[in-house]
Order: structure tokens, then C-alpha cells, then sequence
């Protein structure tokens, strides 16, 4: 990737699904899926004479969404209409917010390693979602309006991203944040999160913005980075060339890395936005803001500086288990009734998330409980089995289902810390290697190791290591 | 014997209270009363003569039940959605449409008893002021077959005038309720804007559109106000408030009430025949007691120019959705921007597509400040204007239109003067003000002529009550125009 010698200006509009559980102007229900238009009625179907009305639960995630970013919250805000031709557009007209949006003047600092990066948040308004076209092999189309009216938070960024990396890198924090708001499932593949990109590139020191284009629905981190990369590219090589950068909108085809132009300037929309008049002024009342405030849970950053200062855990540690609220929640649960914060984090770091990466599950639908691996983590401190047991045990607990207790028993894998039992199989290892004692009492005490692995591997790993290595040097004195 | 086709509302529900008649004796003959007259007057689109019936039969052993509206046959606008009948706004483009869901007036009129007979003839989505523009068939006043009844909802008055139902819905966005009331001869009332729920009107323009009811009297009309009025959860314009004693208010006199008069009635280009009722109307009001003085109204040409800027842009929008993917025709095309572009070509008549193209003009982001952000500024003038007004006076009197029911075809290829007929009804549209059309005589020539009042906003019982005064001072309500009548005109 090389914008060469010039500077890269980067601004982003995502579109985030609130998960509402009735519509934006109805009471059809939100959710994703169903049988292709079975959950729809004369509102969000746009049909004559059917009016819409607000749904407050998705007002509410909104501003919760704005005040997450640091946006200032407009105590009356507008819809709009927003009016294009299109067939999954059933009233041929979107109701969104044009100059006067719930949300305006946010920032979020991107958790970079280097200095820290601030981008400005221009604006985060509500919308309704259209439908979805299904394109048959005959060249006919039908339409599903299952989606019609689900209602989407869109945030809007300044032109403050220099890299395709940041782009990456403030979706991912935005996905990260509407998941710990609880908003949004943040599925970038399924559509619940829409990002388009504009990009622009500059002389350095220039600060007039160059012709802009942008490239609408990239559906995945790495189709942000990589549309991005492919359009500086263009662009560079436009520019090197002496050539004017047209300012169009595409379509970014992630299998033959290329985004394909949908319109042009020239064939640019005017959307003659002006005010819904089927709906009243949006005026958020005292009891609202009150209501957002007491909602708002504690955000990734600050919880991953109370992870460094409650529980002791490295910067690193805290910014892996915070990665999802659920990560973070299932930790807290662990180190609370284990009473170790250090090895609840070690073992959700190694084992729970190597298990969650391996099989790509999702810790909401994870197996183990905070309870069980609590459990576990006691039953090595009582050294009740041995830290290496505790990783077979784990893997029962996984695979079976099981609580550790009942794991370690039907594994055999309860430590053997008894005197008179041990002190037998050292007897027995020591008779079997008369050779390997004299040379051990003659000075080669390296030799020790070898003994307590035969005695390891006498009891099958159960005894307990410590006493193994107490009894032997008391016998080969 | 009653001649049951006659009755006002009220003048019904006491036959039924002292049990001298019943729903389906009085549906019958309005029936018949339709069937004699439709094919000169045409005022309707479809007539649901089995549906109405069988529903005048259950309420006949139902029993009135409190029920304000009992057994009173009810025409509605084509353009309000009705579950079991067409509707089709007047426009090829909605064909046979049946809407999948009634619209709340049609549910609150059935919950006050009301009969439901048919669906009204209008101007194509309410545009227009003489319901020529009817892609289906021209409505006919029933005073004059050669005048229009105006528009849009020329039906309904029409249907009214003609004695086919004592009540009918129309809705008004520039004066579509008053205007054909006055031709008509009839009572019709818009209240405030947001008094009466939108949810499911067929949008023409919805910072303006308001449904109301078009009778034989001012009395009838607040009955039908008071059970259309009231919040509703789906219309998130509307308003609440309390109705119930509108119904009283139309006889409560206006004594020491002050009434203001327009001063630039003077300029005001009016038939003669208007100008003098509206000073004898004029008179009247100041014999009843109240004091009169001059009001420095909105400038009408300011006001109808906003008016058609607003309308037309929020038009442009509404009509849309009208393009042959879900619902009403389709036009067969090879390709999607064909289809649509056909479908619309074909199914709209020349007066919506002037209106599309005119609001999406004024929209457009070249021309945008230049109309239509001065149209909202003007709009606010507007409502200023008669915010002062109405700091002074409780009313506004004046004419409905400056002049009676004019020919069928005269105005057809002259937009313009058709547009002026709404000059005096677009000012109380524009500020969203509850405005009455009253009937208070007629000209030389035997034409209907109304008068308007407007009130402050919220204050349709200063309408009533001053409407209320002219009808019993001019008794007009009493005279009604029978086809069936030789002389055309005659007594109860
Ligand atoms: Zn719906």
C-alpha cells in the first residue's frame, strides 16, 4: 500500500442496527431473519395513508450511543425524509435526520500503541433500515421487507483518519463499543454493522481536502483495509499521472479486490431532504437523559484501568479480557468466586480463549461456567490435583460438560499426597535402578529429575510433585 | 312522514331514541335516494349497499347504546382507507386498491354507530377544486348540474347537498372541505390541524391535510368532530383535548364575543352577489350582540403561493410510493426505471403530475432557498399574523370563496384561476387553524353561497358558536337543494 507522496484523508459513516425489539416508526418486530416479509405492516410497508411514530427504546440507544462517543445531546431534534427511487425503499423516501441530528461534536481517542489518535465524531443520528432485494437467476427480482423500518444509529466521522489501519482499527473500537452498550451485535458480516469509507489524498501541508470518493458497505475489517488500500492506490496513481480524481461511489467486490463504481457525480442523488411532516420535532425530556445516564455501563477503556489497579493484571491482560463486555463480565465472575484474580486471568487467557479462537464460539454460548473453572482453579491451590492435571480436567469439563469434582474423579486425576504411598513407589523406582543410585550418591545429582519422573510416571501423574521430591532425597541420602 | 333523506344527524338519533324508526328503514332510503340521483349527480365511487346494510340490520337489534352516531349513513372520501372497500383516491394509479387496514376515523365512526355507505368522488389525491380532475367520472353540483361541486372533496358535498347521507367525511388541505361546501350549500368544518387523526387519510400533504365532516348543519358537524377528535397512539401529529362540549357550543350566541372583520375586504376581487351576503353576514353578527372590529388578515397572495410551494413539495414526497412495485398498476417495461416511469406516466392525471414536478422542483437543491425555505419562512409570518389577530378577537369572518360554484370545464386548462378559488381558505390551512364554511344564501342565479370563520388554534367552539349564529340568523340549513324537487329548491 502506498498513498506515495501524498497525504491520506480518511472519514467514515457506519451504520449500526439497534437492537430494539420493535421497529423504528412501528411495532413489527426488529429482529433479523424470518420468513421473507412476515413481519411487516401498513406503516413500515410504507402503504398510502399509514403514519409513522417513534419508538422510544431506540431513541434511547441512540443517545446512549452519542453519549458514549462524548457527542452533545440536542434536546430537540428533526426527522427528515431523505427521497430517492428504489424498490426496497417502499415509501420511496427514508425518514433520517438531516440538519438537525439527535447527537453532534464527539471524539473517540483510538487506543493506539503510539501517541494517541483523536478522531472527531461529526454527528450520530437515528434512520429507518430499507429492505433487501433478492436477485433471481431468470433476472427477475423480489423484494423482502422484513428489514423495512429496523431502525440504525448512524455515526458519522470527520475526515481526522490518516491509514487504512486506523479505519480498521476505529471500526473495531466501535464495534467493541456498541457490544458493551449493549446496542448493537455489532456483526459486521450480517449487515447489523454497515461501514462506508470516503477517502481523499492531499499534497502534506496542504489543508484543503482533495475530491473525495467513497466505497459503501465493506462487511469486514480486513474489506475496510484492503478497499481502502486499493482505492489510495487509484488515487495516487490518478494524481502521479496529472489525472483529476472523479468523485464517484462504489462498490468494494472483495473477491476480485476492486471496488466497481456505482454512480458518478454527475448522477449524484439530490436527496431533497426537508422535515418529516408526519412526526412532531424530537424533544428529549429530563426523564429520558436521566433514564440514558443510569444506563450507561462502564466502557471498555475505563474498565481496563480498573482490571490494572483491582485485580493487579498487566496493561496487556486488560485489554484482552476487556476485548467484549462478556469476556471482561465472565473474568470478574471468575477471579470473584475463586478469590485469584491472577489465575482466573491466566487461565481465560490461555484455555477459555484459546478453546473460544479453536472453535470460534461466542463465551455467551461457552460450556464451561464461571462457577466450574472457579472450581477448578480452587482445586489446584488446595493441591487437590496438579496444575497439569487442571489442564485435562478443562478439557473434560469442555468436552463433557461436567462439573471439575466429577471431571477429576472419573479421570483419576486426584494428586496423591500420602507419605506411606508415595515412600512405596520411590521404594519401588529406586530398587528398579540400583545403577542410577550409586551414581547419584557418587555426585550426579541431576539424577534427581530422573527419579521423580519415574515416580510421576509410576502414579500416573497424581503424585504430588513436591512430596516426590522431599521423599526421594531423604531416601538417596 | 319524515322524508328520512332530509334529516340531520341529530334530527335521526331522536327518531331513534323515541324508537320511531330504525338503522336499515333510514339506510334504505338513502340507498334509494342514491340510486335516483347518482347517475346525474355522481358523487360516488363505489356504494357498499349489501355491507351497509347488513350492518344497519345489526344495529337495528342492537339498540342506540349511547352510541353517538347510530344508524347514521356515512359517505367517506375515497382518499381514507376503508378495510372492505376500494380505495382509490380518485387515480388510475390505485385502480381497485382495498387497503389491508381501516383508517382510525373510519374505526371511531363505527364505534359511534355510524353506517358506512360508499366511498366519495374527489379530485385525483385531493388536488384540485372541482373534482374535474376524478380519473373516473366528474361529480356534478347538485344546485346547478352544470357547475362543479368544488374540490377536492366535491363528492362528499355533493352526496351531502343532494340529501344521499346526512354526513360525509371529506378532508381538507387548502380549503378541499370549505370550498365544496360552499358551492354546495352545506356545513363543513377543518379543525385544528392534528385534531383529527391522519392515519389512514391518503397523504397529499401532510403538514396540512386534515379530515373533517361536510352536514346539513353546524350542530351535525360538531357531533361528528367531538367523535373524530382525539389523540391517536398512530398519528403522531394529533393532538388532544377536550370535544364533548363542542356539541353545545353552536347555540351558545355570541354575545359580548368580538368578531373581527377583514379590512382588506375592500380590494378583494369577489363576485357581487358575495360581497353583499357577506355584509349582510356581517351584519348579522354585530345585531347578535358581539363587537366587530377590522383585522389586518395574512396577504392572500402570500398566503395561496406558500400554500401551493409547501403542498406541492410534501406532495412530490407522498406520491412517491406510487410506483407500480407493491401495489395499484403496473405498466409492463423492460427495465426498472421504465417501469416505473411508465407506471407514473400512465397512471397519474395531468394535474397530480404538475404538482409532482412543481414540488420537486421546489425542493431541488438549486432552487431549494429560493421557494421553499421562503415558503416556510412565510408560513411563520402567516401564523404570526393571526396570532396577533387573535390576541384582539375571538373570530374571523369572511366569504369562503370569492364567488359561487363556478362552470364544469370552465377552469380546466387554466390552473391558475383554478388555484385562486382556494384563496380564501388557504390562509387558516397554512397556521393549521380549526375554520368553518357556512351556508348563508344564495346568489341572483340561485347558487349556494358560504361563509367562512376562523378561530385560534384549539378554539373550534368559537367557530361553532359563531357559525352557529349565522345559520340561525340566515336559517339556511332549513333549505337544501332535491333532485327530485321541479323547483330545484324547497322546504322541508
Ligand atoms: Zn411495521
Amino acid at each position: 500500500m502506498s498513498a506515495g507522496r501524498y497525504e491520506t484523508v480518511i472519514g467514515l459513516e457506519i451504520h449500526v442496527q439497534l437492537l430494539t425489539s420493535t421497529k423504528l416508526f412501528c411495532a413489527c418486530p426488529a429482529e433479523f431473519g424470518g420468513e421473507p416479509n412476515s413481519r411487516i405492516c401498513p406503516v413500515c410497508l410504507g402503504l398510502p395513508g399509514a403514519l409513522p411514530a417513534v419508538n422510544r427504546e431506540a431513541v434511547k440507544m441512540a443517545v446512549l450511543l452519542g453519549t458514549a462517543l462524548g457527542c452533545d445531546v440536542r434536546s430537540r431534534s428533526v426527522f427528515a425524509r431523505k427521497n430517492y427511487f428504489y424498490p426496497d425503499c417502499p415509501r420511496n423516501y427514508q425518514i433520517s435526520m438531516f440538519d438537525k441530528p439527535l447527537c453532534e461534536n464527539g471524539v473517540v481517542e483510538l487506543d493506539s500503541d503510539d501517541a494517541p489518535v483523536r478522531i472527531r465524531i461529526e454527528r450520530v443520528h437515528l434512520e429507518d433500515d430499507s429492505g433487501k432485494l433478492i436477485h433471481e437467476s431468470d433476472g427477475g427480482s423480489l423484494v423482502d421487507f422484513n428489514r423495512c423500518g429496523v431502525p440504525l444509529a448512524e455515526i458519522v466521522t470527520m475526515p481526522d483518519l490518516r491509514t487504512p489501519a486506523e479505519a480498521r482499527m476505529l471500526v473495531k473500537q466501535l464495534r467493541q463499543l456498541v457490544r458493551y452498550l449493549g446496542i448493537c451485535d455489532g456483526n459486521l458480516e450480517e449487515g447489523s454493522m454497515r461501514c462506508d469509507v470516503n477517502v481523499s489524498l492531499r499534497n502534506p501541508g496542504e489543508t484543503e481536502l482533495g475530491t473525495k470518493t467513497e466505497i459503501k458497505n465493506l462487511n469486514s475489517f480486513k474489506a475496510i483495509e484492503s478497499g481502502l488500500e486499493a482505492e489510495i492506490v487509484r488515487q495516487a496513481a490518478l494524481l502521479d499521472a496529472g489525472k483529476e480524481i472523479e468523485q464517484v461511489t462504489s462498490l468494494w467486490d472483495s473477491q476480485h479486490r476492486e471496488s466497481v463504481v456505482m454512480r458518478s457525480k454527475e448522477k449524484a442523488h439530490d436527496y431533497r431532504y426537508f422535515r418529516e411532516p408526519d412526526l412532531e420535532d424530537l424533544v428529549l425530556d429530563e426523564g429520558l437523559l436521566k433514564k440514558v445516564e443510569s444506563l450507561m455501563p462502564e466502557l471498555p477503556r475505563e474498565r481496563r484501568g480498573r482490571f490494572v489497579d483491582q485485580y493487579g493484571l498487566s496493561d496487556y491482560d486488560s485489554v484482552v479480557l476487556t476485548s467484549e463486555k462478556e469476556i471482561a463480565d465472565y473474568f470478574e465472575e471468575v477471579a470473584r468466586l475463586s478469590g485469584d484474580p491472577r489465575s482466573s486471568s491466566n487461565w481465560i487467557m490461555r484455555e477459555v480463549m484459546g478453546e473460544l479462537n479453536n472453535t470460534g464460539k461466542d463465551i455467551r454460548s461457552f460450556g464451561v461456567s464461571p462457577e466450574g473453572l472457579s472450581e477448578l482453579i480452587k482445586e489446584i491451590a488446595s493441591g487437590r490435583i496438579s496444575a497439569t492435571a487442571g489442564g485435562e480436567v478443562f478439557g473434560e469439563m469442555v468436552r463433557s460438560d461436567v462439573e471439575p469434582g466429577d471431571a477429576i474423579a472419573s479421570l483419576g486425576l486426584e494428586q496423591v499426597s500420602g507419605e506411606d504411598e508415595i515412600s512405596e513407589m520411590v521404594g519401588t523406582v529406586l530398587e528398579a535402578a540400583p545403577d542410577e543410585v550409586r551414581r547419584y550418591r557418587e555426585g550426579e545429582r541431576k539424577l534427581l529429575g530422573y527419579f521423580v519422573g519415574q515416580v510421576m510416571k509410576m502414579s500416573g501423574g497424581r503424585a504430588n510433585p513436591s512430596k516426590v521430591n522431599e521423599i526421594l532425597k531423604e531416601r538417596l541420602h | 312522514m319524515h322524508d328520512l333523506t332530509s334529516l340531520t344527524a341529530i334530527e335521526l338519533l331522536g327518531l331513534y331514541e323515541r324508537g320511531e324508526t330504525i338503522p336499515s328503514k333510514v339506510l334504505r332510503a338513502c340507498l334509494d335516494g342514491i340510486e335516483s340521483k347518482e347517475a346525474v349527480v355522481g358523487a360516488f365511487l363505489h356504494v357498499d349497499a349489501e355491507g351497509a346494510m347488513a350492518r344497519a340490520s345489526k344495529l337495528d337489534a342492537e339498540g342506540i347504546g349511547g352510541r353517538p352516531l347510530f344508524g347514521v349513513p356515512v359517505a367517506v372520501k375515497d382518499n381514507i382507507c376503508t378495510s372492505t372497500m376500494p380505495t382509490t383516491c380518485a387515480s388510475r394509479i390505485l385502480g381497485s386498491y382495498r387497503p389491508p387496514y381501516d383508517a382510525t376515523v373510519v374505526r371511531r365512526l363505527e364505534d359511534a354507530g355510524a353506517v358506512i355507505v360508499g366511498k366519495t368522488n374527489l379530485d385525483e389525491f385531493a388536488m384540485g377544486s372541482s373534482t374535474e380532475n376524478s380519473a373516473f367520472h366528474t361529480t356534478r353540483n347538485p344546485w346547478d348540474e352544470s357547475r362543479a361541486p368544488g374540490g377536492s372533496s366535491g363528492g362528499s358535498a355533493a352526496a351531502v347537498a343532494a340529501c344521499m347521507v346526512p354526513v360525509a367525511l371529506g378532508s381538507d388541505t387548502g380549503g378541499s372541505i370549505r370550498q365544496p361546501a360552499s358551492f354546495c350549500g352545506v356545513t363543513g368544518i377543518k379543525g385544528t390541524y392534528g385534531r383529527v387523526s391522519r392515519y389512514g387519510l391518503i397523504a397529499f400533504a401532510s403538514s396540512l391535510d386534515q379530515i373533517g365532516p361536510i352536514a346539513r348543519d353546524v350542530e351535525d358537524c360538531a357531533l361528528v368532530m367531538g367523535v373524530l377528535s382525539g389523540e391517536d397512539p398512530l398519528d403522531a401529529t394529533s393532538i388532544a383535548g377536550d370535544t364533548e362540549f363542542w356539541k353545545d357550543s353552536s347555540g351558545g350566541g355570541i354575545d359580548g364575543l368580538r368578531v373581527g372583520l377583514p379590512l382588506e375586504n375592500s380590494k378583494w376581487e369577489m363576485d357581487l352577489d358575495v360581497r353583499e351576503l357577506f355584509d349582510q353576514a356581517v351584519n348579522a353578527i354585530i345585531e347578535s350582540g358581539c363587537t366587530t372590529g377590522g383585522a389586518r388578515l395574512p396577504e392572500m397572495d402570500k398566503s395561496i403561493a406558500c400554500y401551493y410551494i409547501i403542498a406541492n413539495a410534501e406532495a412530490s414526497s407522498n406520491l412517491a410510493r406510487y410506483d407500480g412495485v407493491r401495489y395499484g398498476m403496473r405498466s409492463d417495461a423492460d427495465t426498472l426505471t421504465r417501469m416505473y416511469e411508465e407506471t407514473r406516466g400512465e397512471g397519474f392525471g395531468a394535474e397530480v403530475k404538475r404538482r409532482i414536478l412543481l414540488g420537486t422542483y421546489v425542493l431541488s437543491s438549486g432552487y431549494y432557498d429560493l421557494y421553499y425555505s421562503r415558503a416556510l419562512h412565510a408560513r411563520e409570518e402567516i401564523k404570526r399574523d393571526f396570532r396577533k389577530i387573535f390576541e384582539q378577537y375571538d373570530a374571523i369572518i369572511l366569504p369562503t370563496t370569492p364567488e359561487p360554484a363556478f362552470e364544469l370545464g370552465e377552469r380546466l386548462d387554466d390552473p391558475l384561476s383554478m388555484y385562486m378559488s382556494d384563496i380564501f381558505t388557504t390562509p387558516a390551512s397554512i397556521a393549521g387553524l380549526p375554520a368553518i364554511s357556512v351556508p348563508v344564501g344564495v346568489t341572483v342565479d340561485g347558487l349556494p353561497v358560504g361563509m367562512q370563520v376562523i378561530a385560534a388554534e384549539g378554539r373550534e367552539d368559537m367557530v361553532f358558536r359563531v357559525a352557529g349564529t349565522l345559520q340561525r340568523s340566515f336559517g339556511f340549513n332549513k333549505r337544501y337543494y332535491s333532485l327530485s324537487d321541479e323547483s330545484g329548491e324547497g322546504d322541508r
